[in-house]
């Protein structure tokens, strides 16, 4: 054991799995690629039909806001994608947690949602037409239903995940049903509800998207269809940008939430 | 406040957990449960407590609760059950605020257990930042907030190391010294019984019935740390305990 020339330090082997903020990564992630495409284009190396010189996106996006276009196509969509999700998210969330507490409301349930989960719900967008009109209400109703079922899903595993000692311990100091519900399971159950939450979102703007393009006047969705009907490639990318913006902000929103409410957690 | 068991009984489907148990509580006295693993120490502590009804026999509550008690049969959980995102305070104000107690009164109850618990220091930490046994003195200041006519404790300590064991017991037995409370204390860990038992059950191995009640009558407060006297007493429950275990261990291993 003690063989001295054979001495040397354990290798460490404990790192990774361990997510650290490093915000940084991401803008520079962004800025590497679109410098990239910037050099590519410049350059002639990417020909001017294959992807728009991102200077020039950025000069049409200006141009955007000058004309007080941006706001034109903006405001609708986000006004569709903030009711719509939040009609679906409001109501996921109740049927989740009904779902996680009722076994009858479950057996009920979870088939039906099972049944609507796969629908395309932009196959849906003619009969929420005849529904809810042309105008903004078929949209509120085809966002609420796709950001509705990935809510319940996640919400009620969330429910199912709560520590069961915790509700006993409720139980046990004669907590009412009421309290039991909010102070034990729905705050037990929000880091798996806001996780939920991303994915309900990204589904909202791609359906905000769909429907915008399947018949309105204004909108990101509208815009980019008209861009890309013309072929101007400039419009159609300021489009993306807006919703890859939309994105992040979206998911930024919900990360300080969650460092809000899960302070607990870290 | 007595808890009688009569002739209790409980089966999971077909598989028999508890037989034939009669047992009294009397006010002001700690009983200790022990036996082997799985003979349904913690299943009989439930059904005290009233979290699960037993198939046949009745768990009886003799007189009323103290005045004041407002939750008469009150856990103490071996994992702690503490809420992990609420402060210690939180947790406390927790069991009180459905009694609706607000403001300044909730304020006095929980400054008093903090400081009975001295835990005074620690109101706003939250659990992740305490120790093991800093957490189990939370559960027991949560406990004592609504001044339980029962406590019921199921291995309270048999998640923490044996300093902060030793610790714990002291604390317990200065709060029982002051106050004298009731209790079931359910352990496998014999040294923790005859510390603080003034009866000791001893179970069989599943299903469990009574093999022998131990009284320990040396006063808590004399009871030490290595006593000659309690060691005998703890050799006599080992020997009356061990084949019992030895047939329970090889027990589990069929199932
Ligand atoms: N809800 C339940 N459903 C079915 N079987 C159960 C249930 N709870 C406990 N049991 C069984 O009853 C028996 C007694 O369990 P119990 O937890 O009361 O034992 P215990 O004496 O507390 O054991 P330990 O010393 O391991 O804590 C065990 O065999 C267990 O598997
Ligand atoms: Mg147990």
């Amino acid at each position: 054991m003690s063989d001295l020339k054979n001495t040397r330090p354990v290798k460490f082997r404990g790192g990774g799995f361990a997510p650290t903020s490093r915000r940084w990564v991401g803008f520079v992630v962004f800025a590497v690629l679109i410098a990239l495409a910037e050099i590519g284009t410049q350059t002639g190396f990417i020909t001017a039909l294959t992807l728009p010189k991102p200077s020039d996106v950025l000069q049409t996006f200006i141009d955007l806001y000058n004309s007080g276009l941006l706001f034109t196509h903006a405001v609708p969509s986000l006004t569709r994608l903030a009711v719509g999700s939040a009609m679906g998210i409001s109501v996921g969330i109740m049927v989740g947690v009904m779902i996680g507490l009722f076994s009858y409301v479950r057996a009920g349930l979870v088939p039906l949602v099972a049944a609507i989960f796969p629908i395309p719900k932009i196959a849906l967008l003619p009969l929420f037409v005849i529904w809810f009109g042309i105008d903004e209400g078929s949209k509120y109703a085809l966002i609420a239903l796709g950001t509705f079922t990935p809510t319940v899903v996640a919400t009620y595993g969330a429910v199912d995940n709560v520590d069961r000692t915790l509700i006993r311990m409720g139980q046990s100091f004669g907590l009412s049903w009421m309290s039991i519900v909010r102070k034990i399971v729905l705050p037990g159950a929000m880091p798996g509800i806001l996780s939920g939450l991303r994915i309900s979102l990204a589904i909202g703007i791609i359906l905000l998207v769909a429907a915008e393009m399947l018949g309105a006047e204004h909108g990101i969705g509208a815009y980019i269809l008209e861009a890309g009907s013309l072929y101007d490639l400039e419009r159609l990318f300021a489009g993306v940008v807006m919703l890859s913006v939309l994105g992040v902000v979206v998911s930024m929103a919900i990360g300080v939430v969650e460092r809000r409410v899960l302070r607990w957690r870290s | 406040m007595d808890i009688q068991l009569s002739n209790i009984n409980h089966s999971y489907d077909k598989f028999e957990v508890l037989r034939d148990i009669n047992l009294d509580i009397p006010t002001g006295k700690i009983i200790c449960i022990v036996g082997p693993s799985g003979c349904g120490k913690s299943t009989l502590l439930r059904l005290i407590g009233g979290l699960e009804q037993p198939t046949s026999g009745q768990v009886l509550q003799l007189g009323n609760a103290p005045a004041g008690c407002l939750n008469p049969l009150t856990y103490i959980f071996q994992d702690f059950a503490l809420l992990p995102w609420r402060t210690v305070q939180g947790n406390i104000s927790l069991v009180l605020e459905d009694h609706g107690i607000r403001g300044a009164e909730l304020q006095k109850i929980i400054d008093d257990v903090l400081a009975r618990t001295k835990l005074t220091d620690f109101a706003n930490a939250l659990p992740k930042q305490l120790s093991g046994g800093m957490k189990q003195r939370v559960a027991i200041a949560r406990a004592l907030a609504v001044k339980p006519a029962v406590m019921l404790m199921d291995e309270p300590l048999s998640a923490l190391d044996s300093q902060t064991r030793e610790l714990l017991m002291d604390d317990l037995v200065s709060l029982w010294s002051r106050t004298p409370f009731t209790a079931v204390y359910v352990t496998h860990n014999l040294a923790e019984a005859v510390r603080l038992g003034h009866s000791i059950v001893v179970l069989s191995r599943r299903p469990g019935e009574i093999r022998e009640i131990v009284k320990v009558d040396k006063p808590l407060s004399e009871r030490k740390h290595g006593d000659t006297d309690l060691e005998a007493q703890q050799k006599y429950l080992w020997d009356l305990m061990r084949d019992e275990a030895r047939a329970a261990d090889a027990e589990l291993l069929n199932v």
